[in-house]
């Protein structure tokens, strides 16, 4: 089953990587007077070629003081700091409706459809709303932004850990009965060990739900920082190479957030002696 | 019977406890308006929220959709036939579902204008990737078994996915659907952020949150709700029509 997946995925991103070179050169085509040169060596052009884009990004972080406002990693700061808060602030909320939801009975008869609808209700769409309202509140930055990062991210984890809070089968409930467990007990010796296994999961989807909800949020904002604000400028002013490596950065944001979850999993699967 | 009961209590209290802390409270109307207020607002001017459903829903969202869904089940259709380019793009396509595709919005503003074709476009990118993904996924899901049998019958590659590996897919392209109808609305509300014509519900949050008419917000981000429970509602119904039907 385990086959070596590398060199697919060489073969898959160079005919990606080739396929993005022939939509550059045919969509720069007029832009560039019908020169095939000129087509990825343009200033602002429809499409840039993939080595534009690396040169951007080379010069907006290793090209520049990483306090300058020209900086993808000053701006990459920015956001990840709101995603962060976000992500951390939606895990607890998620952990704790969790735990709620499978130790009260009520609170998850009333409860549960109404937070599977929550999240048919596009939730980014509430971005401006929630920026507004809690700048009416006196409370504007990073505050609003993790919110709506928390808004996004506590939803797969409720859902995951409490699947996984209810995974045990009536045997090992049924065992821990007879030796007089109470419900804390089994909680720390049989619940909260079988969850594991859906925690990393769904913390992988909320980081990443997370770092979208941190970038929508800066756009209602009129920030200046972060890079949703940099995304806006560079729409503004048609600057098409900045808002490729905004991407870029953000994409790099997302995914070395879900690979900390990652990370996070091997130790944890390390510390408990090679499983989930 | 009670199954509803419950959820649908807590919801009415919820409202009933808002409307209650609303008025009794005197919370200044920035902040949070009454339910009534936002039902007021909703009723005020049917033409515009008609224009903006009109705009948003029935063009960004159903058109990116469905051109991100069937463009994402072809491309599965095509790779579903090397194990090889499977194992090469799969990967890359999860990693691509986590990513933050909605940031196109602005490239797509200039590729095909600020009215709903950039929108859809976004859509489009967005719902690609899930359908990509989970329909590979249930092509795969097809047992040795069953595969063997088809084979041992002579069956063609065409006749092998029609009659065994879309069958047994369905319960994942559902799955995908919901997922993407979902992020179809939230990227097309979204998407709008980034400039466009003076119509659709992600213009009109946006400009009514700026001008302070939190009530008009909170009415148009109701709309978008059903939308999102409606299309989900649709969507659930007839996976439970089609999907389980033996």
């Amino acid at each position: 089953m385990k086959e070596s997946r590398a060199l697919p995925i060489a073969v898959a991103l160079a005919i990606l990587l080739l396929l993005w070179y022939a939509a550059a050169v045919a969509l720069n085509w007029t832009q560039a007077n019908g020169d095939l040169l000129a087509t990825m060596s343009l200033a602002k052009p429809l499409l840039p070629a993939p080595h534009q884009i690396a040169v951007e990004f080379w010069n907006s972080t290793a090209g520049q003081r990483i306090d300058s406002k020209r900086s993808l990693i000053f701006h990459a700061a920015v956001t990840a700091s709101s995603m962060l808060a976000g992500f951390a602030l939606g895990v607890a909320i998620g952990l704790l409706l969790a735990i709620l939801l499978v130790h009260v009975r009520v609170l998850d008869r009333a409860l549960l459809p109404w937070i599977v609808a929550s999240q048919t209700v596009p939730i980014l769409a509430l971005a401006p709303m929630i920026v507004v309202v809690f700048g009416a509140a006196g409370l504007t930055g990073l505050v609003p932004k993790a919110v709506i990062s928390a808004y996004l991210s506590f939803f797969p984890v409720v859902i995951g850990v409490a699947k996984g809070l209810r995974a045990p089968d009536r045997l090992q409930l049924d065992l821990l009965h007879t030796y007089d467990a109470g419900r804390r007990r089994v909680f720390t010796v049989l619940r909260w060990p079988s969850a594991m296994r859906f925690l990393f999961p769904s913390l992988k989807v909320a980081i990443a739900a997370a770092t979208v909800g941190a970038i929508v949020a800066e756009l209602p904002t009129g920030a200046e920082s972060g890079l949703g604000a940099r995304l806006l400028a560079g729409s503004y002013y048609g600057q098409t190479l900045q808002i490729w490596a905004a991407l870029a950065m953000a994409s790099l944001l997302a995914a070395s957030g879900v690979g900390a979850v990652v990370l996070l999993e091997r130790l944890v699967i390390r510390a408990r002696g090679g499983r989930l | 019977m009670t199954r509803n009961a419950l959820p649908l209590l807590f919801g009415v209290a919820v409202l009933l406890l808002w409307q209650a802390a609303v008025v009794g409270f005197d919370i200044p109307r920035i902040l949070l308006p009454a339910p009534t207020e936002i039902f007021a607002a909703l009723i005020a001017d049917p033409s515009t929220l008609f224009a903006d459903l009109n705009q948003t829903f029935f063009h960004s969202t159903l058109i990116g959709l469905g051109i991100g869904c069937a463009s994402g089940f072809g491309a599965a259709l095509l790779v579903d036939r090397s194990p090889f380019l499977r194992r090469g793009f799969v990967p890359l396509a999860s990693l691509a579902g986590a990513l933050p595709i909605v940031g196109i919005a602005p490239i797509a503003v200039m590729w095909f204008g600020f009215d709903w074709p950039s929108k859809a476009a976004v859509v489009a990118a967005l719902t690609f990737f899930p359908s990509f993904v989970h329909t590979v996924a249930g092509l795969e899901s097809v047992g040795a078994l069953e595969r063997d049998l088809m084979v041992s019958l002579a069956a063609s590659r065409g006749q092998m996915l029609r009659k065994l590996q879309l069958p047994a897919s369905l319960p994942f392209l559902f799955a995908a659907l919901k997922v993407n109808s979902v992020l179809a609305l939230t990227g097309a509300v979204v998407a709008e952020f980034f400039g466009t014509p003076t119509v659709g519900m992600g213009f009109r949050i946006a400009t009514e949150a700026a001008r302070m008419n939190i009530d008009r917000v909170w009415a148009m981000i109701f709309v978008v709700a059903l939308c999102g429970s409606g299309s989900y509602a649709i969507i659930a119904l007839a996976e439970r029509r089609l999907a389980y039907r033996s």
